[in-house]
C-alpha cells in the first residue's frame, strides 16, 4: 500500500452559481496504488466527474478547490501537489503526459473540424520534441494499438466519418499518446452500444497492462466495476461513503447506499418482479448538509443520522464505510434479505 | 467540388435571367415612361418611344435585351444623362460602390470578430458589457440614423473626417460612410461570435483538447475559432446583402457617386435601362457572394466538404 501514485486528502470543491455556492465535493479521500485500477461509482450528481476534473485540473471557470490536497507521484520522481499548479503548468507538465483522460461521449469529445490524425499528432507534438513525420508515424502506431483497421487511411478521416466505437478508440489513442502514468476514464462506455462496450474495456485493459498505467474509472455501471476494478469507492452527495477492494465492496457491502446500488443491479440469479430502485433523489448541495446526506432515503437510518454526519468506520485494513450502523453501540443490521441471498450466490460461484 | 461549383453556377445564370424577366414585367406595370414630360406633345412622345423601340411587346424587348447583354451592352440611359451608354456610367460609378462595400465588409467582419472574441474571452467582465452595448446599438439603429449622426458630429461639429465624399481622396473621405455602413455588420458578427464561442469554449472537445495539454492561443484559434466561424459565415451572407441595400441611403447622405445613389435617381426618373442594369448587378453580386460563402463553408467544415464531394 505504500507505493501510491495518487493520494487525495480532504478534497473540497465548490461551484459559484446564481443560486449560491454548490458544494459538489465535500471532503474526499482517495488512494490509488501504482499500477492498480480504482472505480469511483455513484449516481449522477454525486461528484464523481468533478473529482476527476479536479485531478485533471480542468474544473470549469466557476469551480474552485476550496481545500485539500491532490498528491501525485510519478515513477521515480518527487510528489507533485496538483492543487497548487497553475493552469499553464498543468497543461504543460501534467495534462496528456502524466495524467490523461478518456471522456464519456466520443461523439462530442473530438473536434469536428480537424482530422483525427491531426488531433493525435497535436497531442504528441504538445509534449514530445519530435519531427512531424515521427509524430505521424507514432499516431499510426497508436491507431493500430487501439485496433483500428487501415490506420494510415483513417488518419485523414474526420470524426463524423467514424462510428461511436471507433471514435472512442481514437480518444483512447490520443489519451495514451504520451505514455501517461495515470488514465482517468469518465464513463468510457456509457454512450456506446452494449456490443462495443466490452471491446473498449478490453482495449483499455490490455493497454493498461502493457504500459503499466494506473487507472481511475468513473462509472455508474457496476458491471464495468466488477470487470475492471481492484478498488472501489462509492460516492454519494460529494462524499465517499464506502471504499475497499472490489471484493470487499461487492461481497461484503456495509453502507445502506451500497446495498441500494447493488440491489438495483439486475441479476440473472434471482427472479424479480420489478427492479429495485433507491427511493427519493439526492439532496441539494447548496449550503451545508446537516447529518448524513443519505439519511432521508435510507430505510435503516438512525436518529443520530439527522444530526451528526457519520465518520469513516474501518471494517478491515482496506475497507471502510461512513455509516453509524458500524458504530459499536448501533443495532446489528445487515443488508436486506434479497440482497444477502444474491451476494451469497455470487460469492459461492466466484469462490 | 468542381462539379458542385459548376452546378451552382448554372443555377445562378438561370436565376439571373428570371430576375431580368421579372424586372421587365414589373417595369411594364409602372405608370408613366422615361419621357413623361408635360411640355412635350403626345405625338412627339410616341415618336421617341418608337425610336427607342419601347412600343414593341415586352417579350420581344426582353429577348433583344438579353441578346445585347450577352455582348456586354446594357443599352443607354434615357433620361438621367442623355444617350450615355450605361456601361460608361457603370465604369465610373461601380468601382466607387464596390470599394465602399469591400471596405465596409472588411471593417465589419474584422471588428465584429475581434469584439465578439474579446467578449467571449473576458466573459462577464467589462469588455463583455461594452460588446453587448455596441451590439444592441448597432442592430437597433437604422444605418441612415447612424450615418446622419456620424455626419453631424464627426463630420461637421468636430471635423474628424470629411463630411462629403471627394473623388480626389477616395479612402480618407469614405471613412464616415464606411463606418456607418459597417455598424450593423460589426454588431451582428460580434453578437454571433460571442454566443458561438461561449458555447464552444464549454464544449467537450475543448475540454478534451485541454486534457491533452493544449492551451492558450493554439487552443483558441485551432479549436474554438475555427468551429465558431461556421455559423458566422451563415449570418455573413444576409449581412452583406443588407450592406448593399444600406448603401442606397448612405451613398445619398455622403453624396457618394456610386451605383446606390444612381439607382435611386433612376427609379425616380423611370430610366428603365438603368434600373434593370443596376438591379441585375445587385442580384449578380448577391448570387456571387452566396456562392463564395458556400465554397468557404466547404473549406472550413469538413462535414460539408465531404458530402459535396460525394455529389
Amino acid at each position: 500500500m505504500s507505493d501510491l501514485i495518487l493520494e487525495v486528502k480532504g478534497l473540497k470543491v465548490s461551484f459559484a452559481t446564481k443560486a449560491g455556492s454548490v458544494n459538489a465535493i465535500r471532503g474526499v479521500d482517495l488512494e490509488l496504488p501504482r499500477g492498480k485500477t480504482l472505480a469511483i461509482v455513484g449516481e449522477s450528481g454525486s461528484g464523481k466527474s468533478v473529482t476527476a476534473k479536479a485531478i485533471m485540473g480542468i474544473l470549469s471557470s466557476n469551480g474552485a478547490i476550496d481545500s485539500g490536497e491532490i498528491l501525485f507521484t510519478p515513477k521515480g520522481e518527487g510528489t507533485l501537489s496538483l492543487e497548487k499548479l497553475s493552469k499553464k503548468q498543468f497543461r504543460k507538465t501534467v495534462n496528456g503526459t502524466l495524467i490523461s483522460m478518456v471522456f464519456q461521449d466520443p461523439m462530442t469529445s473530438l473536434d469536428p473540424t480537424m482530422s483525427i490524425g491531426k488531433q493525435i499528432i497535436e497531442g504528441i507534438l504538445a509534449h514530445q520534441k519530435v519531427s512531424r513525420a515521427e509524430a505521424n508515424r507514432q499516431a499510426v502506431e497508436l491507431l493500430r494499438l487501439v485496433e483500428i483497421a487501415e490506420p494510415e487511411k483513417r488518419m485523414k478521416n474526420y470524426p463524423h466519418q467514424l462510428s461511436g466505437g471507433m471514435r472512442q478508440r481514437v480518444v483512447i489513442a490520443i489519451a495514451i499518446s504520451n505514455s501517461p502514468q495515470l488514465l482517468i476514464c469518465d464513463e468510457p462506455t456509457t454512450a456506446l452500444d452494449v456490443t462495443i462496450q466490452a471491446k473498449i474495456l478490453d482495449i483499455i485493459r490490455s493497454i493498461q497492462e502493457s504500459m503499466g498505467i494506473s487507472t481511475i474509472y468513473i462509472t455508474h455501471d457496476l458491471g464495468v466495476v466488477a470487470n475492471v476494478a481492484d478498488f472501489v469507492a462509492v460516492m454519494y452527495a460529494g462524499k465517499i461513503v464506502e471504499k475497499g477492494t472490489a471484493d470487499e465492496v461487492f461481497y461484503d457491502p456495509r453502507h445502506p447506499y451500497t446495498w441500494g446500488l447493488l440491489s438495483a443491479m439486475p441479476s440473472i440469479d434471482v427472479k424479480e418482479e420489478e427492479l429495485y430502485t433507491i427511493p427519493g433523489s439526492p439532496p441539494s448541495l447548496i449550503g451545508e448538509v446537516i447529518g448524513d446526506a443519505f439519511a432521508p432515503r435510507n430505510a435503516y437510518s438512525l436518529n443520530i443520522d439527522s444530526r451528526i454526519e457519520p465518520p469513516m468506520f474501518k471494517v478491515s485494513q482496506t475497507h471502510s464505510a461512513a455509516t453509524w450502523l458500524l458504530h459499536e453501540s448501533a443495532p446489528k443490521i445487515g443488508p436486506p434479505k434479497a440482497l444477502a441471498e444474491r451476494l451469497e450466490i455470487m460469492r459461492r460461484r466466484n469462490g | 467540388m468542381a462539379k458542385y461549383i459548376a452546378k451552382r453556377s448554372a443555377l445562378a445564370v438561370a436565376t439571373l435571367i428570371a430576375i431580368i424577366l421579372l424586372l421587365f414585367l414589373l417595369l411594364e406595370l409602372m405608370p408613366g415612361s422615361p419621357f413623361n414630360i408635360d411640355k412635350v406633345p403626345f405625338d412627339t412622345r410616341a415618336m421617341i418611344m418608337e425610336h427607342y423601340g419601347l412600343d414593341r411587346p415586352v417579350m420581344e424587348r426582353f429577348a433583344k435585351y438579353l441578346a445585347n447583354m450577352l455582348k456586354g451592352d446594357f443599352g443607354i440611359s434615357y433620361s438621367l444623362s442623355k444617350k450615355t451608354p450605361i456601361t460608361a456610367l457603370l465604369a465610373i460609378r461601380l468601382p466607387v460602390s464596390i470599394r465602399l462595400g469591400v471596405q465596409a465588409v472588411l471593417l465589419g467582419t474584422i471588428f465584429g470578430l475581434a469584439l465578439g472574441m474579446a467578449a467571449a474571452i473576458w466573459h462577464g467582465k467589462a469588455m463583455d458589457t461594452i460588446a453587448t452595448v455596441v451590439s444592441v446599438l448597432g442592430v437597433s439603429l437604422p444605418s441612415y440614423v447612424f450615418a446622419l449622426t456620424l455626419s453631424y458630429f464627426a463630420g461637421f461639429r468636430f471635423q474628424l473626417a470629411p463630411m462629403l465624399y471627394q473623388a480626389s481622396s477616395p479612402i480618407y473621405s469614405s471613412v464616415l460612410p464606411t463606418i456607418s455602413l459597417s455598424m450593423f455588420t460589426i454588431a451582428t458578427v460580434a453578437r454571433f461570435t460571442r454566443t458561438e464561442l461561449l458555447e464552444i469554449l464549454g464544449s467537450d472537445y475543448m475540454l478534451f483538447a485541454e486534457s491533452k495539454g493544449i492551451s492558450g492561443a493554439a487552443l483558441f484559434f485551432r479549436h474554438a475559432l475555427r468551429n465558431a466561424l461556421i455559423p458566422i459565415i451563415t449570418v455573413l451572407a444576409p449581412l452583406i446583402v443588407a450592406l448593399m441595400t444600406g448603401s442606397l441611403v448612405v451613398e445619398r447622405i455622403f453624396s457618394i457617386p456610386g451605383i446606390g445613389s444612381l439607382l435611386v435617381s433612376a427609379i425616380q426618373a423611370n430610366d428603365y435601362n438603368v434600373i434593370i442594369a443596376l438591379s441585375f448587378i445587385y442580384s449578380a453580386m448577391y448570387i456571387f457572394i452566396m456562392l463564395v460563402l458556400d465554397i468557404l463553408y466547404g473549406i472550413i467544415d469538413p462535414r460539408i466538404r465531404i458530402t459535396k464531394e460525394g455529389e
